[in-house]
């Protein structure tokens, strides 16, 4: 039970995939404009990372380990990603086609996120249970939903504040998710 | 078998990396067909908010393309007959900003005009029943017609 707080716990506060682990820089800048669009995005990474997690942890026990392919591992991995984002675009545009609209490029870009393949690789590092690992797949989509959903709000008040010409857009933003990373950064003595 | 596999690595790699594209492209297939979306919903959306006046004043031959034409990113505010309250409504479904009326297709009547029979010239012939839009006429063959003004878009 602990086990399970403490996988949880790291990934979504200590180990924080966006702000400590820096990966999936590309979505968390790229959407984070309004909130609802975040919650969208969020919402769509959870789905597919927690299924991607699962999937390449079954392909890795059971195809890759026992057949010595352990050196596929990230040609399989980006394939069983894609096909998940390719099936939760399709999912989206059925159930909803305005989040659809408004997501636009960026759900097929969640196949290059690097945070997915980034959670799926570290599945395989440590030896985890099928439970442990698509719990860190949840985790680590939690954090980063999380982190978006934070930043989102904060870059919607930026939007209105009085920021001096050099620093609007962008460059307020990376500042922002800097000061935020150096905050994320103090969990780090917590597990 | 697993040891015929084992000794021959390259041939196991490409068996199962072929096996597995096979199998995910047999998952994307079948949720293809599951998930098939029927035209753009959006589109759909967008003609059911728009007056149906069919008046040509946003620059389209009618309300669908116009429609269309904002599904691809037009502005939405070229309608006169639906006004700034068709504006707001697409403003929200789209989750855009509501910009005001654009003047240059025309301007929002203030008085609201609706069609009017002169009954002692009609004779029941139905012919403005199949004109009209948005069926706001009332009347049979060889009867009196009448417009009901409630649905009436002018």
């Amino acid at each position: 039970m602990t086990e399970l707080a403490v996988i949880l716990i790291s990934t979504i506060l200590v180990n924080n995939f966006v702000l400590v682990q820096f990966l999936g820089l590309c979505p968390f800048m790229g959407v984070s404009n309004k909130l609802e669009t975040a919650i969208g995005m969020g919402g769509a990474t959870t789905f597919v990372l927690t299924l991607a997690s699962i999937c390449s942890y079954l392909v890795n026990t059971y195809l890759l380990e026992p057949f010595a392919l352990t050196y596929l591992k990230t040609i399989s991995f980006i394939l069983v990603i894609a096909v998940v984002v390719q099936f939760a675009k399709m999912f989206i545009e059925k159930t909803s086609p305005l989040l659809y609209r408004v997501l636009g490029v960026f759900l097929p870009l969640i196949t290059t996120n690097c945070a997915v393949l980034g959670v799926a690789l570290q599945n395989t590092a440590k030896a985890r249970s099928f439970f442990e690992s698509s719990l860190f797949g949840f985790g680590a989509a939690l954090g980063f939903s999380l982190v978006l959903i934070l930043f989102s709000a904060m870059r919607e008040r930026i939007s209105v504040a009085d920021v001096p010409e050099p620093f609007q857009g962008a460059a307020i933003g990376m500042i922002t998710a800097g000061l935020m990373s150096l905050a994320f950064m103090g969990f780090a003595g917590l597990v | 078998m697993i040891d015929f596999l084992l000794h021959n690595p390259v041939l196991t790699a490409l068996i199962v990396l072929g096996s597995l594209a096979l199998l995910f492209g047999a998952i994307l297939g079948f949720a293809a067909v599951r998930f098939k979306v029927e035209g753009d919903p959006i589109v759909e959306q967008l003609d059911a908010l728009l007056p149906q006046t069919q008046c040509g004043q946003c620059g389209h031959p009618g309300c669908r393309p116009y429609a269309e034409g904002i599904a691809n990113g037009e502005a939405i505010n070229k309608c006169p007959p639906g006004g700034q309250n068709t504006i707001n409504a697409i403003a929200d479904l789209l989750d855009i900003e509501a910009p005001s009326l654009d003047e240059e297709h025309g301007e929002e009547a203030d008085t609201k005009t609706v069609a009017f029979i002169r009954e002692d010239e009609c004779i029941g012939c139905t012919k403005c029943i199949q004109a009209c839009p948005v069926d706001a006429i009332l009347g049979a063959a060889k009867q009196m017609h009448t417009v009901i003004a409630a649905e009436c878009t002018g």
